[in-house]
């Protein structure tokens, strides 16, 4: 264990982490978004973008239709070419993952997980016994992700042990039954530092992965962060052996940017990570971007959007 | 395909016209050398003919100079300031809108990577002439009394490391102080200077304010011997930097040199290492090492070393070599045989001397002239790796236990032009800086350039300034020492 548990041990570990440089990390994030990605590894990117999508509905609009037609494309993204892979979850809220789970389990999307923000998403304002309720009523209901977000008052006041605390009580509640994503929201915490801290703290409380933002807040998942985040997880498994996913969400939406996304993984974190189990973007537009991307390199020319389906 | 790797992503060379033999630009038009001889330039990273260039001896640089101070008594210095200005803002305007263009046939004859001369070169060079443009009728403030004058006729000879960046460096403050120039680029990367040309001749720059006159170390010792020359710009070897001063010494010309570097890196243990290690790679690896300013002696804090020493190499692993002309290559081709001849020769000291050398693995192409990217760990200041300018892809890494001893190695060098720091701790940051004998100090960063900044070194790493207000000064004088 790298930290016994107390709040000091674990004020210690964080302040003795190497700081951010602010201007280095963005700098390097910038040159990294120019790499050139085209022909056969793009489409090789493109399949992977879309096995990596939540695909995501978190309105108060959602309702049972929307959330079964989701479900629909997130088996077969697009029912004209069945070569195209399904993607990795679908993201809820807590009272519509029965219907999703239900639905996805009799069109052939039994292997696509259902993930649900939980622990009073996105503000996270709320009682400790109405977040682990919360928590237990997704997982009650079939949950197999449980997206939290981390109480960001109690980060900012330095209250670390608080945070860490709360973490640690929805690991245990999800135990084997939920992967558990622990959300920062970057956008509010701000600097990269803190970025850094956040991650490692998440880490050591018991995440499954990592994920910058509720995407109700910008900037939500912007490079540099993502950055900083693939570093904490690279950094991580050199640490414990552990490797941790990273979850960038919030305005992702076209093509290019979830494949400078996949840049970012692959020199950073490396490849190992291009895999679904430990990389994920939460996105919705995003999805039919992607499928309009391939059919370009499938056919050479750029279909209307009526040739992609709008859910 | 199995994982991610990156496709091939090539720029295209159709932009890039170049012609298959190029003349002497002189008093405004192309012609022909006065013996008629010329030499081949390449691209280093295929070895392949680019074009045939125009030797210039002893006679075409006299029809040069001439071309020059006419140019410069009959118009250029007449001109009213702020014209002069326009014209600068003209052909700034001109390399922007030809960036593309002067970027591919860069890569093409230098080897470096297409990424750094679009996102770099190019535009830095451009931003030379926009920023000296903004001095031309300003002159009166750049510190040489109220009436500063143009010093003259200037030669300029330039290296092959950033042939048109160093070009700008030259030409924009000259011109925007009013003086006329005759340059030289190196004799393996004429092909930029010579499309500099062309943007002349589409400026309507008058005739003979710019000369171009392409050669090798001769033409250079004669357009340095000429008697009409005022000021003499170099930037280059110290060797070659010396021989200069020592040419001129019983002249009335002044001279500004940019020579050789050493450049000590300084990483503390309170520094942010993950973007230390991108600072470390990017001192030392961008454009191939081929950088008077780059970090080649890397300090680091011994308590952190092996932490430092492990991300660096992960992080040269990802480096990729090869096609300077592909937008992901990061390391391009070494820019001629002659350097890759020496940077193996004093490299090889360093596995003599007892160094230990690391490189990733990385496949070399087969034609051109290329280099890894290497380390040398367990360095001493003693090791011909730790003294000499190597200019190349290499690294040679040395430690220190307190920030004393840090900046004591770090000034123990014979040449001080440039040095990093790396620390998050401001105070630490001032006091290091200064403590370095050093022209320019970048603290959290490193080979980071712009125009409002003055550039040049301590020691032997060169005279004067370039850049900036105090670089501009060099090719203006007060009054009372004004040229004929």
């Amino acid at each position: 264990m790298i930290i016994d548990g107390s709040e000091g041990s674990l004020k210690k570990f964080l302040s003795d982490l190497p700081p951010v440089d602010q201007v280095g990390a963005e700098a390097r994030a910038a040159m990294l978004s120019t790499r050139s990605i085209k022909t056969t590894s793009k489409a090789w990117a493109i399949d992977m973008a879309i096995s990596m999508v939540d695909l995501t509905t978190l309105e108060g609009a959602d309702s049972f239709g929307k959330v079964k037609a989701l479900c629909a494309k997130a088996v077969r993204p697009d029912p004209t070419d069945l070569t195209v892979p399904s993607v990795g979850a679908i993201c809820v809220y807590n009272d519509m993952v029965k219907t999703a789970r239900t639905e996805l389990d009799a069109i052939g999307g039994k292997h696509i997980p259902v993930a649900a923000v939980a622990t009073a998403f996105p503000s996270g304002r709320a009682s400790r016994a109405v977040k682990e309720l919360d928590t237990q009523d997704a997982i009650d209901a079939g949950a197999n992700e449980i997206d939290m977000v981390i109480d960001r008052g109690a980060f900012l006041s330095g209250r670390l042990g608080e945070v860490f605390e709360e973490i640690k009580i929805i690991k245990e509640l999800c135990g084997d039954k939920a992967h558990l994503k622990v959300i920062l929201e970057t956008g509010e915490l701000v600097t990269y530092d803190n970025v850094r801290k956040a991650s490692y703290l998440a880490m050591l409380a018991g995440a499954d992965f990592i994920k910058t933002s509720t995407g109700k807040v910008t900037p939500a998942a912007t490079a540099p962060v993502v950055l900083v985040m693939l570093e904490a997880v690279r950094d991580y498994f050199a640490l414990t052996g552990t490797k941790i996913g990273v979850k960038p969400a919030g305005g992702i939406r076209t093509t290019k940017d979830a494949i400078k996304q996949l840049v970012l993984v692959n020199e950073t974190a490396g490849p190992d990570w291009l895999n679904p189990s430990l990389f994920r973007i939460g996105a919705s537009a995003l999805l039919n971007d992607l499928l309009m991307q391939r059919m370009k390199l499938r056919t050479g020319h750029y279909a209307s959007a009526n040739y992609v389906t709008m859910d | 395909m199995s994982g991610f790797e990156y496709a091939s992503a090539p720029e295209s060379k159709a932009i890039a016209n170049i012609a298959s033999s190029y003349g002497l630009f002189i008093n405004g038009k192309f012609v022909e050398p006065k013996k008629g001889k010329s030499f081949n330039t390449i691209n280093p990273a295929t070895e392949e003919l680019l074009s045939k260039i125009a030797y210039a001896d002893k006679l075409d640089i006299d029809l040069a100079v001439k071309s020059a101070r006419t140019a410069f008594t009959k118009v250029w210095s007449k001109m009213p300031a702020k014209e002069r200005g326009k014209y600068l803002y003209r052909i700034a305007r001109i390399m922007q809108e030809r960036a593309r263009e002067f970027a591919v046939v860069e890569t093409l004859d230098n080897g470096k990577p297409i990424r750094e001369s679009r996102d770099t070169d190019i535009p830095l060079a451009a931003a030379h002439f926009f920023y000296h443009a903004g001095w031309a009728d300003k002159l009166e403030y750049a510190g040489v009394g109220s009436k500063p004058k143009p010093v003259g006729v200037v030669g300029q000879i330039i290296p092959w490391n950033f042939p048109l960046l160093m070009l700008a460096w030259k030409i924009a403050p000259a011109l925007a102080a009013g003086n006329t120039v005759v340059l030289k680029p190196a004799e393996t990367t004429p092909l930029t200077a010579l499309l500099f040309a062309q943007v002349c001749q589409q400026a309507g720059l008058p005739d003979g304010v710019v000369n171009i006159v392409t050669g090798d170390g001769i033409t250079g010792a004669a357009l340095v011997n000429h008697p009409d020359i005022n000021k003499i710009a170099f930037t280059g070897s110290t060797e070659v930097g010396k021989a200069i001063a020592r040419s001129i010494s019983a002249t009335k010309k002044s001279a500004t040199l940019e020579l050789g570097g050493k450049a000590a890196n300084l990483v503390f243990d309170d520094a942010a290492i993950d973007e230390a290690v991108e600072g470390i790679v990017n001192g030392i690896f961008f454009n191939q090492g081929h950088v008077c300013c780059a970090g080649s002696r890397l300090l680091l804090q011994e308590n952190i070393a092996d932490e430092v020493l492990e991300k660096l190499k992960k992080r040269m692993s990802l480096i990729r070599v090869g096609d300077p002309m592909d937008k992901n290559t990061d390391l391009g081709a070494i820019n001629s045989k002659e350097q890759l001849n020496r940077i193996h020769e004093i490299s090889n000291t360093g596995d003599t001397e007892g160094a230990n050398r690391w490189s990733p693995e990385c496949i070399l192409p087969s034609k051109g002239f290329w280099y890894p990217p290497t380390i040398f760990t367990g360095v001493s200041q003693s090791h011909r790796i730790a003294r000499e300018e190597i200019f190349g892809p290499v690294l040679s890494v040395l430690t220190f236990r307190t920030p004393a001893e840090g900046i004591e190695k770090a000034n123990n060098t014979m040449y001080g032009l440039s040095a990093g720091i790396w620390s998050d701790k401001g105070s630490k940051v001032l006091w290091a800086a200064k403590q370095l004998k050093a022209g320019v100090i970048w603290s959290n960063t490193f080979n980071k350039f712009d125009p409002a900044s003055p550039f040049g070194g301590y020691k032997e790493s060169g005279w004067g300034r370039e850049g900036g207000r105090h670089g501009l000064a060099g090719y203006l004088t007060s009054d009372a020492k004004a040229s004929k």
